[in-house]
């Protein structure tokens, strides 16, 4: 098992390494010749006007907060869902609960208009 | 030796564990060597593999646009994506004023590195598998959350607003279509009992898609928005936001967004027929390995064309619309089939196959009947908002424009569709 993860470990540093060294040989190789104009930001073809770092809508926020909700059930459903043959028909329903009260927030986010995009 | 035909991958890591060990290496630094040749040679292979890949989908598209794809350098123009590699590797990088360095060099190699990660759990055959992790659906799902870091690194590194809008999208989308994701993938973990990939594929004697097809059919359409392909591609909108994410990049780093796209796309494929279609299994495959590889791969090919045909058939959604689909439709309705999954397959005879498959199957069709009953209501109830202009018949009539009841249809003024 501690075998498995040191693969994982490896993996993710070569998989990270690989394209990092193929960056780096095509930075070589090509030419590099700056000039002001070719530098500037593309954006739209004219100037950036103003800061680009802007504040931003508070709607990515809710969404973010209902993917939370989801996920850390998710985190809490996946033991269930391993040991779902072992456990009798109450703990299934147990679970069932706890989904359903789950549904009840997403009936709550729905109908406070939270999931409606503007 | 009739060994190495029959599983060549295996017999050369036995050859190879052999070799190491003949030269009087200790045993752990054996396996270690092993380990980090086994992951170079996995993770080079993903990669020489995008290559192909891109030509396929080249070709497809063409063909599907009535086009004929590249044709020219090289036999049906299989050369072309070569071709096209060595001139990318010879482009200028041109970073521009004002970029934040860090995230917009890393993020390119991020968005690579987070699918070639998602390599390292698959099994390829019963005896071709990186690392038989007891937690791999967990660990696809947290390393796919890695590539939508890579995005937001582009957009918030360019100093660039599209590129930024792009990202903000990103992230909305690519949250959103995690949720439906994860949860039809706890269907497959509650049949075999286990999160390994290679225990979820030995428990397939009958292919999960046949037992869970709704939750097959979710995990197929949130993964393709986790890709952020058509019709999903709103991360990077031509016609709405110049490019998306990647407006500022150029050269190698610009090709890479797109490398590990449609590594991305093939590996969704890899994931859906290990996770639903049964991955190696098949006649004889677990005593020869190498067909076992042979199945999977013709498993993966069907759904990777299927990917490609809606990728260039289906017209790019609208962001209201998507993020509509994933929370009023996919959430639910993922919620739903693990619910009634659950309770049906523990109450049918656990021994009786034939009966648990078709108590499923059943299921499967109410929940789907009884979704579609629930839309329609919906629907007619409250009318989904169009952005349609007028209709031709109204449009054309310009003697009267006022008359032709103003105001019923507030949405109808053109401005209003962008």
């Amino acid at each position: 098992m501690l075998n498995d993860w040191l693969y994982i470990g490896i993996f993710m540093l070569i998989s990270l390494f690989i394209p990092g060294i193929a960056i780096v040989i095509a930075g070589l190789l090509g030419p590099k010749k700056p000039a002001p104009i070719k530098n500037s930001a593309y954006e739209c073809g004219i100037e950036t006007v103003g800061e680009t770092w802007v504040q931003f809508k508070a709607q990515y926020y809710v969404y973010g907060l209902v993917f939370l909700v989801f996920d850390v059930e998710s985190i809490f459903l996946y033991p269930w869902a391993v040991a779902y043959k072992l456990v009798s028909i109450w703990a299934v329903l147990e679970a069932v609960l706890f989904i359903l009260i789950l549904v009840g927030g997403l009936g709550y986010a729905l109908r406070k208009g939270a999931l409606e995009w503007q | 030796m009739s060994g190495f035909w029959f599983d060549p991958i295996g017999f050369l890591i036995l050859w190879f564990n052999a070799l190491l060990k003949g030269w009087g290496i200790p045993g752990d630094l054996v396996l270690f060597i092993c380990y980090v040749v086994g992951a170079f040679i996995l993770a080079t292979c993903a990669l020489l593999l995008v290559v192909f890949l891109i030509w396929v989908e080249r070709k497809i598209g063409g063909r599907v646009q009535d086009r004929l794809g590249p044709n020219r350098v090289g036999p049906f123009g299989l050369i072309q994506p070569v071709a096209d590699m060595l001139k990318i590797f010879t482009k200028e990088f041109i970073t521009p004023d004002g970029v934040d360095k860090v995230t917009y060099n890393l993020a390119p190699i991020l968005s690579v590195g987070a699918v070639i990660m998602i390599w390292a759990v698959v099994p390829f055959a019963i005896s071709v598998y990186g690392a038989n992790l007891n937690v791999g659906i967990l660990y696809i799902v947290a390393v796919g959350g890695l590539g939508e870091l890579g995005i937001v690194m582009a957009g918030w590194g360019s100093n660039n607003k599209f590129a930024l809008l792009g990202a903000f999208r990103g992230v909305a989308q690519l949250l959103s279509y995690e949720v439906p994701m994860v949860l039809s993938l706890l269907i497959p973990v509650m049949f075999a009992g286990s999160m390994n990939l290679n225990e979820i594929v030995r428990a397939q004697t009958v292919p999960f898609v046949v037992m869970a097809p709704i939750a097959a059919l979710i995990f197929f359409i949130s993964s393709i928005a986790e890709n952020g392909r058509a019709p999903f591609d709103l991360l990077e909108a031509e016609s709405e936001i110049v490019a998306g994410f990647n407006i500022e990049y150029s050269g190698l780093k610009f090709g890479f967004f797109f490398v590990g796209d449609f590594l991305h796309a093939f590996t969704i494929a890899l994931l859906f027929s290990i996770v639903f279609l049964g991955g190696w299994l098949g006649p004889y495959s677990d005593q020869i390995p190498i067909l076992g590889f042979i199945y999977l791969m013709i498993k993966t090919s069907l759904i990777y064309f299927l990917g490609l045909l809606i990728r260039f058939s289906l017209p790019r959604l609208r962001i209201d619309q998507m993020m509509a689909f994933n929370w009023k439709l996919l959430v639910p309705l993922s919620l739903a089939t693990v619910v009634f999954t659950a309770i049906v397959d523990k109450l049918a005879p656990e021994d009786n196959l034939i009966v648990r498959v078709i108590a499923l199957v059943l299921v499967n069709l109410i929940i789907w009947l009884t979704m579609q009953e629930i839309i329609g209501r919906v629907f007619k109830a409250h009318p989904p908002r169009r952005l349609v202009m007028h209709r031709r018949s109204e449009s054309n009539d310009l003697e009267s424009p006022e008359e032709s009841d103003p105001g019923s249809v507030p949405s109808e003024n053109p401005a209003a569709s962008s």
